[in-house]
């Protein structure tokens, strides 16, 4: 792509003022989808995003090569270093993590504490009939079957949100092995993608994994009841993950939903934010090209949020609009506010 | 006298432009695979200033503290190529001896040298998805009956579906040699009161064997860098595997598995570190494969 000609403009992978190019996580991928074809059906706009992961999101923004990202994780250090100028992060919807389990001939919904998650994939709960699970399942008749771990295989913004869940929870995990997107796992078997831990869920009696609540839902599996911080145990759902958003949000948004304050909120869940540069005049960018793509993430966290629910995805909650307002009012075109 | 100079010298030229074709595709090759080892060396750097040789033996794959040790890749690796090199041998031999000694011509020789092609045609993840589904649940019953950890995935799994996979290299070049022994060396044997199985043992078999073994090499070489078949059924798991039961991984899938979200340098440049080794060992393999070749020739 040259930028030699200043009459044709435009960087960005395109031409035309009139189509953006977006880049990143997967997991956001169908709600984009639908939301940009609304969109495009309304104002005439388009817009091309490639579902390439996170990290390949970022990549992208960092050479400058699509007009936004989109990550299911903030920045990290390193990487914020390497973009060179600030960049915003907007959040476009929250996503869960449920945990899926396959034990045959088992009627009731399992519940679990954050200490008995962090113990079975810490690999100390070894058997489903141990006395910390059979302690919040009163009366559940649980099978001595042998718990099989699944997990991802790949690097996952769904494996980011469960391990800093577990982080938070259990002193020894954040200990080792942490949190991150892959990580060394102590046991169990990796699957790649959701439909890999699913397939080895639905396949091995006895396993438990984590998958997207979206996928889990599509595919009818079976989930847990999670203990949150408050104490209350909960189902998860579209309305319990945006429920976990209903909080004091810092004025960044960066920040991770894991073990919600709030009471009515599904504990294991996450932001996934649209990224972009906060000062829009770059690489020979024309002021035009910067308003469409504000006013494009600005319909998506209002009017775009009604797509949410029929595909699974948290809408945004009453706060996170609002942090997620200011920070588009704060991005710039040459030092200049571009939303009035 | 004039036109057929002209004629003659338009063929030299048409021969020298002939020739210089084939060296500047030749020399292409050269580049290409040169450059895919430099570009490898260069983007693993980060990682080899960083890690050193530990990244060779070291047994820990831990993303989150930034320590990054091939070694269970490399076993895991090196474990399911020849486990599946092993099962696929009876298979593959018996296939290129049937086709090319036994039944040469026929419908059923067709049909089966199509057949024999046609696995070679399908794509990996076709594979993947019928281990997933079939060789699984069939590996878990076994396992169940060895008492090891019914998980069903893992190398044993893995080099089951690689075995399938490779099967075709070393028997359409076996077939293909086998049917080029001289036949008057066979017809002499013949001659001499030898059976169909002398002939085969004691003439096609030492006349094909460095070919034969050429089609080994095929095989595993094909097998080194399976990926997405591999990382469906294999587990997935980082740590040095207990047994052939046991989850592993191999380089090709933890590439496959952790490129797209490699998020730090080192940690790219560890996995793009892996690809390098899998090169080398590629490379380590064909010219031992080479050498053997040679010495079987030159008995």
């Amino acid at each position: 792509m040259s930028c030699n000609n200043p009459d044709t403009t435009k960087t960005g992978g395109s031409e035309n003022d009139n189509t953006l190019i977006g880049a990143g996580s997967t997991f956001v991928y169908p709600l984009f989808s639908k939301q940009f074809a609304e969109y495009n059906k309304q104002t005439g706009l388009k817009v091309n995003y490639q579902s390439i992961g996170s990290g390949g999101g970022i990549q992208q923004l960092m050479h400058k090569t699509v007009d936004f990202g989109d990550s299911d994780a903030p920045l990290n250090d390193e990487q914020t270093q390497q973009m060179g100028a600030p960049v915003l992060h907007i959040p476009m919807c929250s996503g869960a993590v449920v945990i899926s389990y396959n034990l045959p001939g088992l009627k009731d919904t399992l519940k679990l504490t954050p200490d008995v998650i962090a113990n079975i994939f810490l690999g100390k709960v070894k058997a489903w009939n141990d006395a910390q699970i059979a302690a919040v399942n009163a009366g559940v008749q649980l099978p001595s079957t042998p718990i099989v771990v699944a997990h991802r295989s790949d690097g996952s913004g769904t494996t980011n949100i469960f391990t800093t869940y577990l982080s938070k929870v259990s002193p020894q995990w954040n200990t080792s092995p942490g949190k991150g997107s892959s990580i060394n796992w102590p046991i169990g078997l990796g699957g790649k993608g959701n439909e890999g831990v699913a397939g080895l869920v639905k396949q091995t009696p006895g396993a438990i994994g984590y998958v997207e609540l979206a996928y889990a839902i599509q595919n009818k599996m079976a989930f847990a009841k999670v203990q949150n911080k408050a104490g209350n145990f909960i189902t998860p759902s579209v309305a319990s993950t945006s429920a976990a958003s209903n909080i004091q949000l810092p004025e960044d948004s960066k920040v991770s939903l894991t073990n919600t304050d709030a009471a009515d909120g599904y504990p294991i869940s996450g932001f996934t934010w649209a990224l972009v540069y906060k000062e829009q005049k770059y690489d020979n960018r024309s002021q035009g090209r910067a308003t469409n793509l504000l006013k494009l993430l600005w319909w998506n966290i209002h009017d775009g949020q009604k797509f949410c629910e029929a595909l699974n995805y948290a809408p945004l909650s009453s706060s996170a609009v609002t942090v997620a307002e200011k920070i588009l009012h704060s991005a710039t075109y040459d030092g200049k506010q571009i939303l009035q | 006298m004039e036109i057929r100079h002209f004629f003659s010298l338009r063929k030299v030229r048409a021969e020298a432009a002939f020739k210089r074709t084939l060296l500047i595709t030749s020399i292409v090759m050269i580049v290409i695979a040169l450059g895919i080892f430099l570009t490898l060396l260069v983007h693993s750097m980060p990682s080899i200033k960083a890690l050193g040789l530990k990244y060779l033996w070291g047994k820990t794959w831990d993303p989150v503290s930034n320590i990054y040790g091939g070694l269970p890749f490399l076993l895991g690796t090196l474990l399911t190529s020849f486990l599946a090199l092993i099962i696929s041998v009876p298979f593959s031999y018996a296939i290129a001896i049937y086709l090319g000694e036994y039944k040469t011509t026929g419908w059923l020789s067709g049909f089966l040298k199509n057949i024999v092609e046609l696995v070679a045609a399908v794509p990996s993840v076709i594979y993947g998805f019928w281990a997933l589904v079939v060789l699984v649940p069939i590996v878990r019953t076994i396992e169940t009956k060895f008492g090891v950890a019914p998980y069903g995935v893992g190398i044993f799994t893995a080099s089951l579906v690689l075995a399938i996979m490779i099967i075709p290299y070393a028997a359409s070049l076996g077939r293909e040699l086998i049917r080029l022994t001289p036949s008057a060396l066979k017809e002499g044997a013949y001659s001499l009161g030898a059976t169909r199985y002398e002939v085969l043992k004691n003439i096609t078999l030492p006349y094909t064997k460095s070919g034969l073994f050429a089609g080994l090499l095929l095989s595993l070489g094909r097998a080194l860098g399976e990926t997405m078949a591999v990382t469906m059924v294999i587990g997935n798991s980082n740590m040095l595997p207990a047994n052939i039961f046991a989850p592993s991984n191999t380089m090709a899938s933890v590439i496959a598995n952790e490129f797209t979200e490699a998020d730090r340098t080192v940690y790219l440049s560890a996995l793009i570190e892996l690809g390098l080794l899998l090169f080398l060992v590629t490379v380590v393999i064909n010219i031992i494969g080479k050498a053997v070749i040679k010495r079987f020739t030159n008995e």
